[in-house]
């Protein structure tokens, strides 16, 4: 298997992005990253595009077709890659996998999905598809409704608080302030979403005991990366001098797809056996990293995620957020970025922004967010309810 | 002018009682004073009304360019019984909503325009003039008309206003719906806060100067983008 360098990171700044089609985003996102590689004109073997829905969301099937077509990659293979929220990462794995093999050598990865062309209450029914249509959907059972199970039982369990949540909502806003690609910008407090009487207009329950700001917003965006061998970065990249990325390992591992039929619905497995192939293909291990990126779609996600993947103890996140030690300039900066909770949660491209945020981390090009000194970064793009996970390692070679 | 004229012109004004400031902290942990301004606050406030009659985007330019001829009908003594209560952040207008007293005991209500989103502003102002209505005018029923998905959400859901049938509000021919007082007091806990006596500072404050934004903020605040230099 070759050494996979991501010669490319582009993105387009998340939000509500009405002037822009799904394939307006995409095709951005992608120039955005070969402009960033500076392959110039040389052909591009393959594109996947990772996207969850589309078809519901924008009555748009056959992405990939339509993107090649639009910024003229024409004849590249081009795949479409549906898994849920982990679409994104999915992609990016089949993209790393194809140039690894030596079938490929260079390969555009891009996400994305248009989710705000349809009202709040039909993205919710859109996301909810994913869930078991006849043991969970029927029910009512929503995403937020899941996690506020799972966070009702982390927080019986392991002493997680509702201050511990909105910390986590503070800390990622905090960070979005400072990238000019997140959905929010806006600086919150305690007192404003916890602590003053008048947080119950403010940060309302979503899904008790989940509130509003405990939920990631609705948005639009795209990201997209270019991948090549690592041997060959010298012979295609105009600058070659420019820091380089490398995939380190990756993992990605399934759970369940009904939560009740998880002996302990408070243990995301598939994160943690994610989490550990990644670092064992790596041969790093989570006290290596730098930096991470994980998939706050709702704030306990980070906490339990930060757990389940190796960086703290079962229990011990909350504690490490309440020291500071998951802040940036912190002993693990997590979501940098600001996370889903921040930059933005479209669905099918949040898999490859996290991964275009760990480049930008790595090469020192994240501007007012970056994380000194970071070499190693890490990723999990959490699909369903934690049952279809991919994780990354990148790290950068000197 | 003429005088005569203009008296006949000029409707009747009923007595309504004040509605009191009450100060609000937001998700950003800025205080919001709600207060209630008089017809010579009018120039002012509509100089941050204007810009919206620019930006379709959620039916501002409906909401604003009607929230205009409201709010000018009012200065010019052509709208009956008639208020508008403001949000000031440090001063700086961020919302305002108007309504009327239709009769002693239905109110009319009329807009809801947030110029600083992302902060429930429309939701507490709304919650303010519901309880101006009820509260302080001691009116029993609120007609309410929605004129974008958004207030459709924030009032109809929200509040689960019942429909009403059979006559028309004053803002057309679109369905509308009534918040009662029961309605009102199961709503309430949960959508209508407020702290009470406004602390001096903020309230001189607030009242010394209503501060509009500049017209390129109020745009890109709700636009809701910063639209940053990239593309």
């Amino acid at each position: 298997m070759r050494q996979v360098a991501i010669l490319g990171a582009g993105m387009i700044p998340f939000g509500r992005r009405d002037e822009d089609s799904l394939v307006d985003m995409l095709s951005y996102a992608s120039l955005a990253a070969i402009d960033d590689a500076g392959v110039g004109d040389r052909p591009i073997d393959a594109v996947y595009v990772g996207n969850m829905a589309a078809g519901l969301f924008n009555h748009q099937s056959s992405v990939a077709s339509a993107l090649v077509d639009r910024i003229n990659l024409l004849p590249a293979a081009a795949d479409s890659v549906e898994n849920g929220p982990a679409s994104g990462g999915s992609a990016l794995k089949n993209g790393i996998l194809a140039v690894a093999s030596g079938y490929y050598d260079l390969v555009l990865v891009a996400a994305g999905e248009k989710m705000r062309d349809v009202i709040g209450p039909v993205a919710t029914d859109v996301v909810a598809t994913m869930t078991h249509p006849l043991a969970e959907y029927i029910y009512g059972a929503t995403l937020p409704s899941m996690a506020a199970m799972f966070a009702r039982l982390y927080m019986e369990k392991y002493g997680v608080t509702p201050k511990h949540l909105a910390q986590v909502a503070i800390k990622n806003q905090e960070n979005g302030l400072l990238n000019p690609y997140a959905h929010i910008h806006m600086k919150i407090t305690l007192e404003g979403i916890l602590t003053s009487p008048h947080s119950v207009v403010n940060n309302p329950i979503v899904a008790d005991p989940l509130r509003l700001y405990d939920c990631c917003p609705v948005s639009d965006g795209a990201a997209a990366c270019l991948l090549c061998p690592a041997d060959m970065v010298a012979n295609v990249a105009a600058d070659a001098d420019k820091p380089r990325v490398v995939v380190a390992g990756f993992g990605q591992a399934t759970d369940t797809h009904t939560l009740q039929e998880r002996q302990d619905p408070t243990d995301l497995k598939a994160v943690t056996l994610a989490a550990q192939q990644a670092f064992e293909r790596a041969k790093l291990t989570p006290q290596d990293i730098d930096v991470a990126e994980l998939h706050d779609a709702f704030t306990i996600l980070e906490i339990a995620e930060s757990e389940h993947a190796g960086f703290f103890d079962k229990g011990e996140g909350a504690k490490a957020l309440e020291e500071g030690q998951t802040r940036i300039g912190g002993k693990l900066p997590i979501n940098p970025s600001g996370g889903l909770k921040a930059r933005g949660h479209p669905v099918g491209a949040t898999g490859v922004a996290q991964v275009v945020e760990l480049v930008w981390q790595l090469r020192g090009d994240a501007g007012e967010r970056q994380v000194k000194g970071a070499e190693k970064g890490f990723s999990i793009n959490f699909g369903g309810f934690g049952n279809n996970v991919v994780a990354f390692v990148l790290r950068r070679e000197s | 002018m003429n005088l005569e004229l203009e008296a006949l012109l000029r409707p009747p004004e009923s007595r309504m009682p004040p509605y009191p400031p009450k100060v609000i902290t937001l998700a950003t942990g800025k205080k919001m004073v709600v207060r209630q301004v008089t017809r010579e606050d009018v120039p002012t406030i509509l100089k941050a009304v204007r810009p919206t009659l620019d930006i379709p985007r959620d039916y501002y330019d409906v909401v604003g360019a009607r929230t205009y001829a409201e709010l000018l009908g009012w200065y010019r003594y052509r709208v009956r019984d008639h208020y508008c209560l403001i949000g000031q952040v440090n001063g700086i207008l961020v919302g305002q909503v108007n309504g009327r007293m239709y009769t002693p005991e239905i109110g009319m209500s009329y807009h809801t325009l947030a110029i600083e989103r992302g902060l429930r502003i429309g939701a507490h102002l709304f919650a303010a003039k519901m309880e101006y209505h009820l509260k302080y005018l001691g009116q029993s029923d609120v007609w309410i008309t929605a004129e974008s998905p958004i207030g459709f959400r924030r009032w109809m859901i929200e509040y689960n206003l019942t429909p009403k049938e059979g006559v028309q509000h004053e803002l057309g021919g679109a369905s509308f719906y009534v918040l009662t007082r029961e309605l009102w007091e199961a709503s309430k806990p949960r959508l209508c806060v407020g702290d009470r006596p406004v602390p001096p500072e903020l309230l001189s404050l607030a009242e010394s100067e209503i501060k509009i934004a500049n017209e390129d903020t109020i745009t890109e605040q709700i636009l809701g983008a910063k639209r940053r230099q990239i593309r």
